[in-house]
């Protein structure tokens, strides 16, 4: 009598949890499938371990709920004294164990192919910083950079008064997205300039740290055109939360075709930039979309900076005082702050239109006029010149 | 009996502050370390409660991402070391000696001295809010190469850590030579306590690893301040290893804030079930391969750094078999309730919330160590429900359930039951709705540690937001129960409740300031658990 009791209520109260963890499951989201063979592997993988451990949680708490329902005091129910069972603990030691197996089995399976990053047919460098991607295209000489896009930006300043509903795909935007052709093995080679970031996005199935000083491998496949969205996934300073992917993936006609434009772009910019002398003007607004591109999260748009990390730059000592001081912070960053060395991150031009700019911008009245040539030289790319030496070894403290 | 009468009402202390500072009685040291972890619980609380309320809605509203980063890294710093582990080492020296027959604690100097490190240690990371450059913003983990761009207050939270390790060490010892060298006679190691023996080897695992977190934060400091480079790429180092260094630590510090629990647990059900505890021996066995598994899953917190295949799998393994001793803890608890005769007061409804959402934190742990699985899970909100639901709804709620049982005992009055179902409930219902949509956004694709997010996450974040808004009130009633309990009420009975066994019941309630002056007479009558195995 009391085993059927003890059955009856069993099944009743798995039934009743059974709903109730389905009613969990139904009211909320769920992993994406995503668009890549990995990712459907992944999926899968994850619903079956979801299923497994959906199982047995309700097994435990039915048999759990069941006692709690009839072996209560307010119910007279008396303490039976039995204090172990060797049967029943090698029972539950035992199918726990080949449960697991059968889990790792599957998912060693979708392990070893995810490490396999042989047979690329196409290789992309992804380079993290704080805080925007930059990515390299191997094969094409493709290179750019990949920031939060500016609606995002303007509306997630504190006080913006722009509300984040307004804008589409708030915060997983950017100003390039990395274009890759669709049914293609594509090699992503993941590494940082600064900190730890990890690229991630969700329909890919997979995240992989970008570690400075490590090149990390891994590989795509997407098989669906689309534009899918991912963002930074380790905290990599303040705007961590502010660093998202966009990756559009298109034919290989429009892939193309996208390519052309872009190398024809970047051999127009090339062809002319070392030579010639800039005006104050070109400077000027050239620096402008530099620093508000690259400098202005951490030393605001006008120049106010955000104390205690991020100092002013206008009325700053360093901007305003000698000219060699300025360039070296810039070119070899502020070693224990997260001051960058811009010397490998940026051209020549850019540079020298960014220190002009800040140097006659938010008040700063220096007039000083910096020609993309002299820094040219300070980076060491003009070997004759000699200068590289002192200053790259100066000052990183 | 005087001192007794004086001892639960500590704030009109005749003999002043003095008594306090210079104590070396278990049971002041273990009302002062209870004390201060309740403050550091509120503490850490209320940083919770700004990161919640910024994250009430998209868009920045209240707080720069800069100090939200610092409310995340304290927080944790602060629950970890501050609120979850003084609590536990607390619990073992008002108990340990109470329930192994010991008249106090075998290093009762050393003792004051591991528990006054602790206020000056958080003192000292609290003040760098106040600093120019603030307080730590690269995580609990302040993994490098970003914890290496803090400023100079970075020292005061490596000097810090470096304090609460000391103290740790300290306190770990203190039990290790508490509980092997002053058991009453009788009092095999086989008939302690769970709650003694999972501190017991807590303890072995607090001296292993405390050691290794001091030497990552010792090289965090060198490079940041010295010109080394252990985890400077360009200098020929590796940030890399700091993780594997830190995580070496790390997985076993989360074994050190919920094997306690087990063993409080362990004791709670029984008493309420009246019943003796289903597999004793199992139990003890089951904690130990938990403690030795701990020190070979450490990479499983990295799965994405790029490790080589074979480690991946190794780890992934590792982890997995972590179930097994998990499990047969979790059906162990559930056959000492099974035929048992069952009530429900405050500190059982506290242990049976605890078995059954651990149990979920330990299911979605599963989910995690599936390593291609764990390559979207990591680093999102998932996790961050995951560790939650164990921390929280594990060991925080063991704790609650000990500080409920073991109230009567320590100031002679029984708490507010009526109150203490009401903190329960609320508790229990809000902590849920606090993390359980968080699963939710971690699959959807919300990484963990943004200030800020985008709208499709909109509506889980709101509702746990408010599920985390109540839960923090919550605990002022808390708060309030322990206040009122320490001021009067019912008297409570030597015994306290019905089911209990174990020796810190057979002295009366509260327990006076020394006890077992002669060693008690121990058998089977008396002690908390006998497995026919033995």
């Amino acid at each position: 009598m009391k085993r059927t009791n003890e059955l009856i209520v069993g099944l009743a109260m798995a039934a009743v949890i059974t709903v109730i963890t389905l009613g969990v499951f139904a009211v909320g989201d769920n992993m994406t499938p995503g668009v890549t063979p990995f990712s459907r592997d992944v999926y899968q993988l994850h619903m079956i371990v979801l299923g497994i451990v959906t199982v047995i949680g309700i097994l435990v708490f039915a048999a759990m709920f069941t006692s709690i329902y009839l072996h209560r005091k307010s119910r007279g129910a008396e303490a039976a004294k039995f204090t172990h069972s060797a049967r029943a603990e090698v029972i539950w030691t035992v199918i726990p164990i080949l449960i697991l197996v059968a889990m790792a089995i599957p998912a060693t399976r979708v392990l070893i192919d995810m490490e396999d990053t042989s047979g690329a047919e196409m290789n992309i460098k992804v380079t993290g910083y704080q805080w925007l991607w930059r990515y390299e295209y191997l094969d094409h000489g493709i290179d750019f950079y990949s920031a939060l896009d500016r609606r995002s930006n303007a509306a997630r300043q504190i006080g913006s008064g722009i509300s984040p509903r307004e804008v589409e795909n708030y915060l997983l935007e950017v100003d390039n997205r990395m274009v890759v052709p669709i049914n293609t093995r594509i090699k992503l080679n993941l590494t940082s300039d600064d900190v730890i970031h990890s690229w991630w996005v969700p329909d890919l199935g997979w995240k992989r740290d970008a570690i400075p000083g490590t090149v990390n491998e891994a590989w795509t496949l997407i098989e669906e055109p689309g534009i899918y969205r991912g963002q930074c996934a380790e905290l990599c300073g303040k705007d961590h939360g502010f660093m998202p992917i966009v990756v559009e993936a298109v034919t290989p006609e429009q892939f193309r075709a996208w390519v052309a434009s872009r190398t024809d772009d970047q051999a127009a910019v090339a062809a002319v930039e070392p030579v010639t002398e800039w005006d104050r003007e070109r400077l000027m607004s050239h620096g402008r979309e530099i620093y508000d591109a690259q400098c202005a999260a951490c030393h605001q748009p006008d120049g106010s900076g955000m104390l205690p990390a991020f100092p002013a730059l206008a009325g700053s000592a360093v901007v305003n005082g000698a000219l060699s001081d300025h360039i070296d912070i810039v070119i070899n960053g502020r070693v224990g702050t997260a001051m960058a060395a811009f010397g490998n991150r940026l051209e020549a031009h850019d540079i020298a239109a960014t220190i002009t700019y800040t140097r006659n911008a938010f008040g700063n009245q220096t007039g000083d006029l910096i020609q993309p040539i002299e820094i040219e030289r300070l980076l060491g790319r003009d070997l004759d010149s000699g200068v590289a030496g002192p200053v790259t070894g100066a000052g990183r403290k | 009996m005087t001192d007794t009468t004086a001892h639960t009402d500590h704030h009109d202390q005749p003999r002043g502050l003095a008594r306090w500072i210079f104590t070396t009685n278990h049971k002041e040291i273990g009302t002062l370390y209870l004390i201060f972890s309740l403050t550091m619980f509120i503490v850490g609380g209320a940083m919770a409660m700004i990161i919640r309320a910024e994250l009430f809605s998209p868009g920045l509203q209240l707080v720069n991402p800069e100090f939200f980063n610092q409310m995340t890294t304290m927080h944790a710093l602060i629950m970890i070391f501050g609120a979850v582990m003084p609590a536990f080492v607390g619990l073992a020296n008002w108990m340990v000696p109470l329930m192994i027959g010991a008249p106090d604690m075998a290093l009762p100097r050393m003792n004051n001295w591991s528990f006054w490190i602790l206020p000056f240690a958080f003192l000292m990371l609290l003040s760098t809010l106040f600093m120019p450059s603030g307080a730590p913003a690269s995580g609990w983990t302040l993994y490098p190469p970003l914890s290496l761009q803090g400023g100079n207050s970075f020292a005061f939270v490596i000097f810090a850590i470096h304090l609460m390790g000391i103290s740790s060490i300290m306190g770990a010892i203190n039990i290790i030579a508490t509980i092997l060298n002053m058991r009453a006679p009788n009092m095999t190691l086989l008939r302690m306590p769970l709650f003694v023996w999972t501190w017991l080897i807590t303890a072995f695992l607090l001296i292993a690893v405390m050691p290794v977190l001091a030497g990552a934060v010792t090289m965090l400091l060198t490079d940041r301040f010295f010109d080394t480079s252990f985890f400077n790429a360009a200098g020929g180092g590796d940030p890399v290893m700091y993780q594997h260094i830190f995580w070496f630590f790390g997985h076993p510090e989360v074994y050190i804030m919920i094997l306690p629990a087990f063993g409080i647990i362990s004791e709670i059900i029984p008493t309420f079930s009246r019943k003796r505890l289903f597999g004793y021996t199992s139990m003890v066995y089951a904690t130990a391969s938990i403690a030795f598994l701990s020190f070979i899953v450490w990479a499983h917190h990295m799965f994405t750094v790029g490790m080589p295949l074979g480690a991946s799998l190794f780890f992934m393994y590792a982890t997995m078999i972590i179930a097994v001793p998990t499990g047969i803890k979790i059906f162990n608890w559930v056959s000492t309730m099974w035929r048992g005769s069952m009530s429900f007061e405050t500190p059982m409804l506290f242990a049976i919330a605890f078995v059954i959402l651990f149990t979920i934190g330990g299911l979605s742990g599963v989910m995690l160590a599936i390593v291609p699985a764990d390559f979207q899970y990591h680093d999102t909100y998932f996790v961050v429900a995951h560790f939650h639901y164990v921390l929280v709804t594990g060991a925080i709620f063991a704790i609650m359930a000990a500080a409920y049982y073991w109230l009567p005992k320590w100031t002679g009055y029984m708490y507010d039951e009526r109150l203490g179902k009401i903190h329960f409930w609320l508790s229990t219902i809000s902590v849920n709705v606090l993390f359980f949509p968080q699963h939710y956004l971690g699959l959807a694709g919300m990484p963990r540690r943004i200030p800020d997010y985008s709208v499709q996450f909109a509506e889980f974040n709101m509702i746990s937001s408010l599920g985390g808004f109540v839960f923090g009130l919550s605990q002022l009633l808390f708060v309030w129960i322990v206040i009122k309990c320490a001021r009067g009420g019912e008297k409570a009975t030597a015994r306290v409740w019905e089911g209990s066994r174990g020796l810190e019941w057979t002295v009366p309630s509260p327990a006076p300031l020394h006890t077992f002056d002669e060693p008690p007479l121990v058998d089977d009558s008396v002690t908390a658990h006998k497995d026919e195995l033995t």
